[in-house]
């Protein structure tokens, strides 16, 4: 079933959604891929980073500084916007409903994190299916690889981050193992790709 | 076409609404089907429709079910600066009270309760305060009035309890037997564990503060409207709402009564906007 459109998302357009997710060395990365996307990225971006309690607003400022698309932290039930960044707070696994609104739960960690990259990818991949753009980046644990492929089931686009130039190849590699990937990139390559895709339509 | 596991959740929950009163209809969904997911390795069913004869004719199965589905997840003293600001900011209105009634709503294995008890009791208001700590997860309340938890994780406690504002040490509050610590049994003589579904049960007492955190964000936001009524309705004047630190009440129309203590810590106090009364004293000039 093809979900509701926020209204100026367009039609044509094949993908609603991008989610990332990414732990060890996830800033660095996070700076390269979102920072060389223009303020014209068309789709809700939702990231999951792996970071120590408490420093959501230094992340969220951080990243704000080397990106022209909006930052924000994420609200409970508050629909996803175009071009609009989104970062799961920490403590909660972050969900995204078939509504295109954000859920949070306080439930067991999934694979040693709250958030769980997991846990928003497989949630994304249910609300949107193949309208979904997955990517796992740098980190030092599995966090990521089953969403990765729920999303690739659905017939969503799985990218990972080559896992020889992560500071943490851990995770993009679980990925790997697991998930496979429709593409696997260095970071420099991500955003000119993500731009290509949406303007394909 | 819907999904065909969308639609296996639907029929799950007509079962659990129609056979056993329990309307999970208006939780958040994709949170709520994780934890139906969840259901199947645990109580080893392949699918989600292998469960509906079970919970449709064995008797107490529903419970089993209820028990997994709200996976209580609960710490001591969780984001200790809310817990300090309860001591700096509300503890001393409470002061003035000859008699406190506290609920904790959605209490789970009851971690936030005794945490609640212990700075109550440092506040010296424990004596005079009953608690009501209620939850829909009958074998969570069990575990809650136990008050028995791993040393380990009590350990862990101990630094949140600091930060908190405690002023001793975690360890006066509990007896330690092998791996396990029991909660004192002084924290637990004024607490009563009681079943309340916040879905489908009213208001039941009248309270000087609410504690309702993270329970509110497994709603829907209609629930979650009709759920912040209740709470409101069951205070006294000038009672205290706590809410996770996530979850708000700016979106409701409930928000008016409401005056805010303390956003990061989402404390608010309730104070109704009464209706104006229609005779004022200017009323008078136009006589």
């Amino acid at each position: 079933m093809r979900p509701k459109f926020a209204a100026n998302i367009m039609e044509s357009r094949r993908y609603d959604v991008v989610v990332i997710g990414c732990s060890t060395g996830g800033l660095e990365a996070l700076r390269i891929v979102l920072g060389a996307l223009p303020a014209t990225f068309p789709l809700p971006i939702l990231v999951v980073c792996h970071t120590a309690l408490g420093a959501e607003g230094l992340l969220v400022e951080l990243l704000g500084r080397s990106c022209v698309l909006t930052v924000r932290e994420a609200v409970e039930k508050q629909s996803i916007a175009p071009g609009v960044v989104v970062l799961a707070s920490p403590g909660y696994h972050l969900l995204l409903e078939k509504d295109l609104t954000l859920s949070f739960s306080a439930d067991l960690k999934v694979c040693g994190a709250r958030p769980a990259i997991d846990v928003l990818f497989e949630s994304a991949a249910d609300a949107v299916g193949e309208r979904l753009i997955g990517i796992v980046l740098t980190g030092a644990n599995n966090d990521g690889s089953r969403g990765l492929l729920a999303i690739r089931q659905t017939g969503g686009v799985g990218i990972v981050q080559d896992p020889v130039t992560a500071v943490a190849p851990e995770m993009p590699q679980a990925a790997l193992d697991i998930a496979g990937a429709d593409y696997v990139f260095l970071l420099s390559e991500i955003a000119p790709f993500l731009m290509r895709l949406v303007e394909e339509g | 076409m819907q999904d065909v596991k969308d639609i296996e959740i639907e029929l799950f929950l007509d079962a659990m609404r129609l056979r056993h009163g329990y309307d999970f209809s208006n939780y958040s969904r994709a949170s709520l089907k994780r934890r139906i997911l969840g259901l199947l390795p645990a109580l080893g069913f392949d699918r989600i429709v292998d469960m509906l004869p079970s919970l449709l004719y064995e008797h107490g199965f529903h419970l089993h079910v209820i028990s997994l589905l709200s996976v209580p997840v609960s710490e001591m003293f969780r984001n200790p600066e809310v817990f300090l600001s309860l001591r700096k900011k509300v503890a001393p209105v409470l002061q003035s009270y000859p008699q406190i009634n506290i609920w904790v709503a959605g209490c789970a294995t009851g971690e936030e309760v005794y945490s609640l008890a212990i700075l109550l009791k440092e506040e010296n208001l424990y004596d005079r305060t009953q608690i009501y700590a209620t939850d829909i997860n009958d074998a969570a309340l069990a575990k809650a009035e136990e008050g028995v938890y791993p040393v380990k994780l009590l350990k862990d406690y101990a630094g949140a309890y600091l930060k908190a504002g405690g002023a001793f040490s975690l360890e006066n509050y509990y007896q330690s037997l092998y791996d396990f610590g029991m909660m004192d049994s002084s924290l637990k003589k004024n607490i009563v564990f009681a079943h309340h579904n916040l879905v489908a049960d009213g208001v039941f007492c009248e309270v000087n503060m609410i504690l309702c955190r993270n329970v509110l964000i497994y709603f829907d936001r209609y629930l979650q409207g009709r759920v912040l009524h209740l709470l409101r309705d069951s205070f006294a004047r000038g009672g205290f709402l706590c809410l996770g630190n996530k979850e708000s009440l700016e979106f409701s129309d409930v928000a008016v009564d409401f005056k805010t203590i303390d956003f990061s810590c989402r404390i608010y106090q309730c104070v109704p906007n009464l209706p104006q009364t229609s005779w004022s004293p200017d009323d008078m000039t136009s006589l």
